[in-house]
C-alpha cells in the first residue's frame, strides 16, 4: 500500500491549488486503515449493555450468568470504574456507566469482553439488569419546572442576551414560531477503536476521534492514570461532522483492555451508533421582528429552547452560538434574546456542523421572507439593505473588525443564473425512482436564505495548536495532533508546508497525544487556521534557520536567499545549494499557536466573544408534489466568504457536502424520539440524501477577501455550507406551497396536512 | 457451532473457510477472517452500500449475503479492483476530481461505478445518480463524485 501512496507523486503542492489528498490513493485502494478494520492476533471483542429505558432507577445488576458464558473474559459495571466516574466535554456529568439511575435510552450499563462477537452478545443478553421505570422528562419546555433529573439541575445553560435600547419597537412587526427535530450526524464509519495494554500499566488506544488530547485527559481521568501513561493515536476517522466530539467507547475499550491485559476491539453497530453519540439539538424558538417602513430592521425579540437530553456535552457552547446569531447576518440595534438548553430524558444533543446556527438560521431566514412579505419588498433587497458590513455591531455588541464581504455573498449568489430546467425523466421528480409524481401536482418554487457563524472557540476559551516541524535531507517532517477526520488537512498541511519551505517532500506523522501537545479540536471550522496556522510558522521558523544557517557560512546575506524547487539559491546569482545538501544538519522548530483572545459573554450576552466570522448564501430551487407532500430538491446555488481558497477542490467538496446535510435536515432527516426513546436507529429508517435526493449544487462566487490573522487570509469553510442551504431548502417549499412550514424537516404530511388547516 | 469449512474465490485466490459461525455475512468473512477490511461496515443492513462487492460480475452488499452461500462463485473486492499495474480507471479518477473525502463510502462507490462502466461505458448523470443511489455518501453532497466517474469514463473511452 505505501507503494500505491507514494507512485502518483507529481510536482511539489502549493497554496490555490487542486492539490489531490495524500491519503486518497490508499482511500480508493481499500488499504486506508479506518478504526473499525484494526486487528491484532490476541485481540478481545468488547461490547455494551444499554439501557432499554429513558428514565429508571436500576436496583440491581447481575453479572454472573454473563461471567459463565464461554469465552467472556470481562463483565464491568460502574462499580469497576477505576477513576473517576464521570466525564464531559465541558461539565463532568456524565457517567461511564450508569450507577443507580439510567437518563437516556440507550445509555452504557455494563460492558463485556469475549473472545469472538457470538460469545459477546450472549453475555450481553445474560446480563440481568433489574430496572425501576421511571416517567421520563422529555418536554424541553418543562423541564425548567419538572423535578431535577440530575443533580446538576435541568437548567445546562441561559443566556439573556439585551443589546441596545429595550424600548424601541417597529412600525411593521412579524412574529412566528419555529421548530427544528433532532439531526444525525450519519457519518459512516461507526464508533469503533482498539485498546492496547502497554507494558509501564498504561495504556494505547487506538480510535476515531475529533480531538486527541481532550479525549486522553478524560479518559485518564476516568482510569485513574497518569495522562503520561495514556497514549491515543488517531485511527482512520469515517467521518465525524461533531459526533465524535465526545467521548464514546473511550473509557469502555480501556478498562476492558486493562482489566483483561489484551488487546480489546470494538465497534458499534449502526443502532448502537444512534445512541452511542450525541446529536443536533432539537429547538422550538419564538420569533418577533421589527421594521420600520423603509424595511430597516430596529428590534429583534427571540425566545429559544434547545433540548440537551440527559447529559450537557458542549450544549453551553451550542446556546451561545444559537443565541449570539440568532438574529442572522443583518444590523440589529436593539434586541432581547432569550436562550435556554436544557436537561430531558431524550438523547444527549451537542455539536453537528453548523453547531446552534443552524436551528436559528431556518428562523431568521423565515422571518425574513414573512418581514419582506409584509413590507412589501423583495426579499433579495430586504437582506441587502440590512447587511452586516465591517464596522458593524454584532447582538453581543462586538464589533466586526475583520471581514464580512455580506452584500457580495447576497449579490453573487442572487444574481447567478439558473441552470435548472423542467424534469423531463419521471426518476428527477419529487418522488424520484419510486416514480409516483403526477407532472399536473408538481409546483416548483425558489427562495433565497442566507446564514453566518463563527469561526474558532469562543467566550475567552484558551483556544491553541501546536505543530512541529523538522528539516532534514531535504524533508520537512511536520508532527501535529490535528485529526484528520474527511475534511482534507492533511492535504493543506502538506501545501502549506511545501509553500513555505519550498521542499518536495513532506512526511506527515500519525497524530497522537504522544511527543507533541494538543491541537484542539477538529470543529468550529477551526484545523486550517489553527493547525495550518501552526504549522505555517514552524515551518516559516525552520527556513528562516536554514537561510540564517546558510547566510553565515557563505558570508551572504539571508535576505538575499530564497529557497524553491528543492534548492536554495541567491537572487543575486553565485549561490546554488541543493536542499538536500543544505539540511544534512536537521533543524527543529515547534510552535503554539493562539489566535486573538477573546472574552466570555457578561451577564446580558454582551462582550467580544469571538474572533472571526464567515458567511454563506444558497439559493433553491424545489419541485413539490402537492397532492402526495413529496419535494424534490432541483438545484442550489452558493456563494460563501471563504477568506482566500488554498485548494479549490477540497473547498468544492466542503461547500457541496456540507450542502447535503442542510439539504437532508429541510427534507428528510429527523431521529424520532417518542417518549425518550429513538424510534429509527438504522439507515432504512432514518434517510440520508442519495445521489437522487441531491441537486447539483452550482457555486456563484467564493468571495476572497483575506482574513487578517488567519494563515494566508484563509478563513474556515467547513460549516456555513450546512446553515443557509435548509433555510434555503424550507423557504422554496414555502414558496411553491404558500404554506408557512414552520418545521424543519418539511414532512410529506406537513405539506399536505399542515397544521391549521381545515 | 460452526459451519462445514466452505472454499470462496477472492479476488482470483480461494480461501478456505474453517471456522465460520452459521450466520456469519461475506462482509465479517472478509473482513474478519480473510484479512480483507477493504469492504466496510456502515449499516449492517444492506442500505448504504459500503460493502459493496461483485458476486459473479453482479453487485451485491455483501452484509447481506451469508458467506457460505457464495462458496464457488467468484468475488470481487476493493482489493481486487486495483491490479498489479496500479489503481483502475474509477481509482485514480476518485483521486484526482476529489470524489475522497472520509473514504469511508469509497470502496463501495468505486465497485459500483465500475460495474456500471462496464455495462454503461458513457452514463448521464441520471444514469450516475441511479447507480450509486444505493451507496450512501455522508461527506461530498456526491458532486465531486460525479465528476469522477465521467472523468473515468472519458480516460477509460481514451484507453481502448
Amino acid at each position: 500500500m505505501t507503494d500505491l501512496a507514494t507512485s502518483k507523486r507529481t510536482a511539489a503542492p502549493r497554496i490555490g491549488e487542486d492539490t489531490p489528498r495524500p491519503d486518497g490513493v490508499p482511500k480508493v485502494a481499500g488499504t486506508f486503515a479506518f478504526s473499525s478494520d484494526l486487528h491484532h492476533d490476541r485481540m478481545l471483542w468488547g461490547g455494551t449493555l444499554r439501557s432499554p429505558h429513558p428514565s429508571a432507577r436500576i436496583r440491581s445488576v447481575d453479572i454472573s450468568a454473563a461471567v459463565a458464558v464461554t469465552g467472556v473474559h470481562a463483565v464491568l459495571t460502574n462499580e469497576d470504574v477505576p477513576g473517576s466516574l464521570t466525564y464531559g466535554l465541558e461539565h463532568r456529568d456524565q457517567p461511564v456507566l450508569a450507577a443507580d439511575v439510567v437518563r437516556y435510552e440507550g445509555e452504557p450499563v455494563a460492558i463485556v469482553a469475549a473472545d469472538n462477537p457470538e460469545a459477546l452478545r450472549m453475555a450481553i443478553d445474560a446480563i440481568a439488569v433489574d430496572y425501576e421505570p421511571l416517567d421520563p422528562l422529555v418536554d424541553p419546555d418543562l423541564a425548567e419546572r419538572a423535578d431535577p433529573i440530575h443533580p446538576d439541575g435541568n437548567l445546562v445553560r441561559r443566556i439573556n442576551l439585551i443589546h441596545g435600547d429595550q424600548d424601541v419597537s417597529g412600525e411593521v412587526q412579524v412574529e412566528g414560531t419555529y421548530e427544528v427535530g433532532m439531526q444525525d450526524q450519519a457519518f459512516l464509519g461507526p464508533e469503533s477503536g482498539m485498546a492496547v495494554p502497554a507494558e509501564d500499566g498504561g495504556i494505547d488506544l487506538y480510535v476515531a476521534t475529533q480531538w486527541l488530547h481532550s479525549d486522553r485527559d478524560q479518559v485518564a481521568d476516568c482510569l485513574g492514570l497518569d495522562p503520561a501513561r495514556v497514549r491515543l493515536t488517531l485511527s482512520g476517522v469515517g467521518g465525524a461532522f461533531g459526533a465524535r466530539e465526545d467521548l464514546s467507547l473511550h473509557v469502555h475499550l480501556c478498562m476492558l483492555a486493562l482489566h483483561t491485559r489484551r488487546p480489546v476491539k470494538m465497534v458499534y453497530s449502526r443502532e448502537e451508533s444512534f445512541h452511542g453519540h450525541v446529536h443536533r439539538h432539537p429547538a422550538r424558538m419564538w420569533f418577533r421582528h421589527h421594521a420600520d417602513r423603509d424595511g430597516t430592521i430596529v428590534r429583534v425579540e427571540s425566545r429559544l429552547v434547545l433540548d440537551g437530553g440527559a447529559y450537557a456535552s458542549s450544549s453551553g457552547a451550542v446556546i451561545a452560538n444559537a443565541t449570539c446569531f440568532a438574529a442572522g447576518p443583518y444590523r440589529v440595534p436593539s434586541a432581547h434574546i432569550d436562550g435556554a438548553v436544557v436537561r430531558t430524558n431524550n438523547p444527549p444533543c451537542g455539536a453537528m456542523r453548523g453547531f446552534g446556527a443552524v436551528q436559528t438560521c431556518y428562523a431568521h431566514e423565515a422571518q425574513m421572507d414573512r418581514l419582506a412579505d409584509a413590507l412589501g419588498m423583495d426579499p433579495v433587497e430586504l437582506r441587502l439593505h440590512n447587511a452586516l458590513a465591517p464596522g458593524d455591531e454584532l447582538l453581543t455588541g462586538q464589533t466586526i473588525t475583520g471581514t464580512a464581504p455580506v452584500a457580495e455573498v447576497i449579490r453573487t449568489c442572487a444574481d447567478h443564473p439558473s441552470g435548472a430546467s423542467m424534469a423531463v425523466d419521471p426518476m428527477e421528480l419529487p418522488g424520484g425512482a419510486g416514480r409516483t409524481a403526477d407532472p399536473e401536482h408538481v409546483v416548483r418554487g425558489e427562495a433565497f436564505a442566507l446564514g453566518f457563524k463563527n469561526l474558532l472557540f469562543s467566550e475567552g476559551f484558551d483556544d491553541f495548536s501546536e505543530a512541529s516541524c523538522h528539516l532534514a535531507d531535504g524533508v520537512a517532517t511536520i508532527t501535529s495532533a490535528c485529526a484528520e477526520v474527511g475534511q482534507g488537512f492533511v492535504t493543506l498541511a502538506q501545501q502549506i508546508t511545501c509553500e513555505v519551505l519550498g521542499v518536495d517532500d513532506v512526511v506527515l506523522l500519525p497524530a497522537s497525544t504522544d511527543g507533541i501537545g494538543s491541537a484542539g479540536s477538529t470543529s468550529a471550522s477551526r484545523q486550517t487556521w489553527m493547525s495550518g496556522g501552526a504549522i505555517q510558522e514552524a515551518c516559516g521558523q525552520v527556513r528562516v534557520q536554514l537561510l540564517e544557517r546558510l547566510a553565515a557560512e557563505h558570508g551572504v546575506d539571508a535576505d538575499d536567499l530564497v529557497v524553491a524547487d528543492g534548492r536554495v539559491v541567491s537572487m543575486a546569482g553565485g549561490l546554488e545549494i541543493d536542499l538536500v545538501e543544505a539540511t544534512a544538519e536537521p533543524i527543529e522548530a515547534s510552535v503554539v499557536f493562539r489566535h486573538a483572545p477573546t472574552l466570555p459573554l457578561d451577564e446580558n450576552g454582551q462582550g467580544d466573544a469571538h474572533v472571526s466570522f464567515a458567511f454563506s448564501a444558497h439559493r433553491a430551487i424545489v419541485d413539490v408534489d402537492v397532492e402526495l407532500g413529496l419535494v424534490k430538491v432541483v438545484e442550489l446555488t452558493t456563494s460563501q466568504d471563504v477568506g482566500r481558497v488554498l485548494n479549490p477542490l477540497q473547498t468544492i467538496g466542503q461547500l457541496e457536502g456540507g450542502a447535503a446535510q442542510g439539504v437532508g435536515l429541510a427534507v428528510m432527516e429527523e431521529v424520532l424520539v417518542e417518549g425518550g426513546r429513538i424510534r429509527n436507529a438504522s439507515f432504512t429508517d432514518y434517510l440520508v440524501p442519495t445521489a437522487l435526493d441531491m441537486p447539483p449544487v452550482e457555486i456563484a462566487a467564493l468571495i476572497e477577501q483575506a482574513e487578517p490573522g488567519a494563515p494566508f487570509g484563509a478563513k474556515g469553510i467547513g460549516e456555513p455550507p450546512s446553515i443557509s442551504s435548509t433555510a434555503a431548502v424550507a423557504a422554496a417549499i414555502r414558496n411553491a406551497t404558500g404554506l408557512d412550514l414552520p418545521r424543519v424537516p418539511v414532512r410529506p404530511t406537513d405539506i399536505v396536512f399542515p397544521e391549521g388547516a381545515a | 457451532m460452526s459451519t462445514d469449512p466452505f472454499v470462496l474465490e477472492v479476488n482470483g485466490q480461494s480461501h478456505e473457510v474453517a471456522d465460520a459461525h452459521p450466520g456469519e455475512s461475506l462482509l465479517r468473512v472478509l473482513r474478519e477472517r480473510l484479512g480483507l477490511p477493504g469492504s466496510k461496515n456502515a449499516c449492517e443492513e444492506g442500505e448504504c452500500g459500503s460493502c459493496t462487492v461483485l458476486v459473479d460480475g453482479q453487485t451485491v452488499c455483501s452484509c447481506l449475503v451469508l458467506a457460505s452461500t457464495a462458496a464457488g462463485r467468484q468475488i470481487t473486492t476493493i482489493e481486487g479492483i486495483s491490479g498489479d499495474d496500479g489503481l483502475s480507471h474509477v481509482q485514480e479518477a476518485f483521486v484526482d476530481a476529489g470524489a475522497v473525502q472520509c473514504g469511508f463510502c469509497t470502496p463501495g462507490l468505486i465497485v459500483s461505478i465500475g460495474s456500471l462502466l462496464e455495462s454503461d461505458p458513457d452514463p448521464s448523470d441520471l444514469a450516475v445518480r441511479e447507480a450509486i443511489s444505493g451507496n450512501l455518501c455522508r461527506c461530498t453532497g456526491y458532486g465531486r463524485v460525479l465528476e469522477a466517474v465521467h472523468l473515468a469514463a472519458t480516460r477509460r473511452g481514451g484507453s481502448t
